[in-house]
This record gives C-alpha cells, structure tokens and sequence, in this order.
C-alpha cells in the first residue's frame, strides 16, 4: 500500500528545487515551449529541464522553467524578454537565490529576430544584421525593423533567429 | 541642423523646420536649374549614381541638378555590364563607388537597403527609393510644387489612385501630416492606403476621409494629387479598366473643381489623366518633374556642404 503524501510532497515532486543553475518564473502561461526552443533545449544542455505549464500565479497562469547547472547569459535574457516581457530569472546556487532579477525590454536588439518582410535588405544575401528598435504598448512586444520599418507583434518566437 | 554628410533615407527623419530649409533652399536655387544663372557651387565634387532598377526622371534630374551646380556625375549604368552580374554584393558595390564620389544616389529593390549602405560608407547616401519603402526626393520635389503652385500650410488636398502600393504616397502623406493637411484619399477599396498609415495619420490630429468617388472629392480641395493604378495588381483586365475608368481625370470632370485646383503627378502616366487636361491650367505634373531639379539641387549642396 502507498503512503499518502503530505501537500509538502506532491509540490515538491511537481517543482523539484535546484543546486544550481536558473529558474525563469512568471513567464507567460504557454510560452515556456519557446522559452526552451530559445535556449536550444534539449540540444544545448545536458542536465535535468523541468518545465510546469500552467501554475498558479498572483496574476493567473504561469509557467515556470527550471535548469539546471546553466546560468543565462545576456543575450539569451534579451530573447526571453520579447516574448515573456513579465519573466523573473532566479540564478540559483547551492539550493539558494543568488541573484533575482526581472527582465528589462532592451531599446534595440541585433541579430536576434528575423523580419517579416521576404522584400527586407535584412532577408537577403547582403553582409547585414537584422535590427530591431523595441518597444512595448499594453504589455505587448512591438517591434520595428531598422532597414523597412516593418512592425511586428504576432508571433514573434516563431520569427527568432 | 548640420546638413553636412546627411543621409536623405526617409522622410520621417525631418522636421517641418528642416524641410521648410530646404524648400527655401530649393527656391533660391530655381534660376540656376531654370539655366537663367551659372553656378560652380559644386565645382569639383563627384556624384554617383547607382540605379539598380529603372528610372528616367530621377535618374536625369539628379544629373541635371549635379551639372547645373558645376559638379560631375558618375554612372553606374546598366547592372547587367557591372560587377553586379558578376554576383558582387550591393555592400562590396558601395563601398567601392564611396572611393569615387562626395555623395551617392542609391535606388535599389530591397527595402532597407538606402539604410544599410549608409551604415557602410561615411560619404552621404541620398536614398532614390528602396524597393516598397522610401523616396524621400520625390515627397522633397511634391512638397515644393505643392507650396510654389498653390499653399502647403492647411492645403485641402484629394490623393487619388494606388495608395496601396504606392511608396510616393506613404511618405507624403506622413509629410503633408506636418503642415496640417486636409487629406481626401480616392481609391477602390482593394487599393486603400493601409490602416497603420491612417491610425497614424489620426494620430497626428489630421483630417482625413476616405472615398471610392473622384466627383465627390473634386469639390472642395486645392490640390488634387493623382498616382499610377498599376495594371498588374489587378488579375482581371476588365476590373483594370472599371477602376481606371472611374478615376480617370477629364476636362468635364475638372468642371466641377476649384478653378485655382493644382492636379499633380509622379509620372509615368498611363491614362490617368486625360492629355486635354494638359493644356488647362490646373496641370501642374510637368513643372512638378521639373521642380525635382531644384530640390535635388539644394539637397546635394546641403549633404556636400556647400550650403547650409
């Protein structure tokens, strides 16, 4: 016969706390998928991923993504922002936070997403980063293309580089 | 503003002041573009040219407004007798012509690519349209036939045809937005100009109102600002000839318009514009190819500078 569990138990098997590595919260209820497609997850880890969609947060559904033994660097942070603007990242040492930090909106991003437009100079063959200036209306990302001024709002994780 | 090693890409770059420079600087220039006076200005600066789709009154007036003011123009000439066919990209091609000349025109298919190349060389790119987007001398030479053939400030003003697809009418539109415009769009609803550049126009407290009807637009305005409809966006002929038709400007039609009314044009013109109208003197459309020179003329010394 099974023991039952106390509440305790069951959160802990749902979250298991990390050593080390980073715990990416309040991202936006079904957006970790492309959270992990951004980090190259699986390819690029080769420790343990937890991924809860739909937790319970102060403002609704959440996800959450827990990594371990891999601290994020900046430009890793910058395409989490666009499309988890809310995001907090927990770099986690030794079962502790050592660092809490809110993503911040970068003003510009280079290299980061593809334009929309097939006609953009940034689509061609020419030796050019795409450029995008970054801004946010109602808690959605807007970007706008530095090379045809062509905006986007949908979809952006499908448009990552 | 310095307008030394300015880079003309779009016309969202420019205030109603920096423009109104320009405008008067234009006007100072007209009687050397006329050939009423000489002028070496721009004696000893080179300009290049690199047109990498087909143009005839850009292309020319820019030479013009080069040789007027004593300076000298070099051609790339046909892509097809270039490196470019060779496969050199439009970046290597840039930064090599830089090596030759004071400024370059650039007009090229890809948006954005005014912008890219101006972020590669230090000389002054003068952006000759770039695919769907920018050609800001175009909405410059409007803007000066708008304020030498009637009034720019307030002006009542009906833009009929392809606003769709048109780059001309994008940025002018933004730019008439600065002199607080009264602005009619005539169009079949499939050619409508797009619902971001209206939000936008809104935005700026600009009258703005929307009609599929030429008669009813011709009323009331000063000027009437007429564009292309390309035969092409249309996969039925007949559907061509029905919106053409219904747009097309006739000596009847004007009738019913302000005698004072100013029609205007970026030419080409397929039959837009019926050719009696050409004697009347609401046609403005060739001074308004002419006037190109002028505008062309102050911005080259402005971004060279020669004047400031």
């Amino acid at each position: 016969m099974t023991p039952n569990k106390s509440p305790t138990q069951k959160r802990e098997l749902r979250v298991r706390p990390i050593e080390n590595g980073t715990v990416i919260d309040h991202i936006k209820a079904g957006q970790s998928l492309n959270v992990l497609r951004i980090l190259g997850i699986p390819d690029s880890s080769e420790d343990v991923v937890s991924v809860v969609i739909n937790a319970s947060g102060e403002h609704g559904k959440k996800d959450v993504v827990k990594i371990e033994n891999r601290e994020l660097n900046v430009r890793e942070v910058d395409k989490i922002t666009l499309i988890a603007p809310n995001a907090v990242i927990n770099i986690i040492r030794h079962f502790d936070v050592f660092e809490k930090k809110h993503v911040v909106i970068p003003q510009n991003i280079e290299g980061v997403v593809r334009c929309i437009n097939p006609n953009c100079i940034s689509n061609s063959s020419e030796p050019v980063t795409s450029k995008f200036t970054v801004t946010s209306a109602k808690g959605k990302i807007v970007l706008q293309c530095k090379y045809c001024e062509r905006v986007i709002t949908e979809n952006i994780a499908d448009r990552l580089l | 503003m310095t307008f030394k090693d300015l880079n003309i890409i779009s016309m969202k770059d420019f205030s109603r002041d920096t423009i109104d420079h320009i405008l008067n600087t234009a006007e100072k220039l007209e009687p050397v573009a006329r050939g009423l006076e000489k002028s070496d200005l721009l004696d000893g600066k080179v300009l290049s040219l690199l047109f990498f789709e087909p143009s005839t009154r850009t292309r020319m007036s820019f030479e013009t407004a080069m040789i007027r003011l004593g300076g000298r123009v070099l051609n790339l000439g046909s892509v097809e007798a270039s490196s470019i066919a060779k496969g050199e990209s439009l970046a290597d091609t840039i930064r090599v012509v830089e090596g030759y000349s004071d400024a370059i025109v650039l007009r090229h298919p890809k948006e954005g690519s005014a912008q890219m190349a101006s972020e590669l060389v230090s000389v002054p790119i003068i952006n000759a349209g770039d695919g769907a987007g920018h050609h800001p001398t175009q909405t410059f030479l409007d803007l000066y036939t708008i304020r030498q053939e009637s009034h720019l400030d307030g002006v009542k003003i009906a833009i009929a045809g392809d606003l769709k697809y048109g780059r001309t009418v994008h940025s002018l539109c933004y730019a008439l937005s600065l002199y607080g415009a009264e602005i009619t769009l005539v169009s079949p609803k499939e050619l409508r100009l797009p619902d971001e550049i209206i939000y936008d126009l809104k935005k700026r407290n600009i009258k703005v109102t929307q009609t599929d009807s030429i008669e009813e637009a011709i009323r009331n305005i000063e000027v009437l600002y007429v564009t292309r409809i390309q035969k092409e966006r249309f996969p039925d002929p007949a559907e061509y000839n029905k919106v053409a038709s219904n747009l097309l400007i006739t000596p009847q039609l004007l009738e019913k318009a302000d005698p004072k009314l100013k029609i205007m044009h970026p030419l080409p013109r397929i039959n837009e514009i019926d050719p009696r109208v050409d004697d009347t003197d609401h046609a403005c459309y060739f001074n308004q190819s002419f006037y190109g020179v002028p505008v062309r003329m102050a911005l080259l010394a402005l971004v060279m500078g020669v004047l400031e």
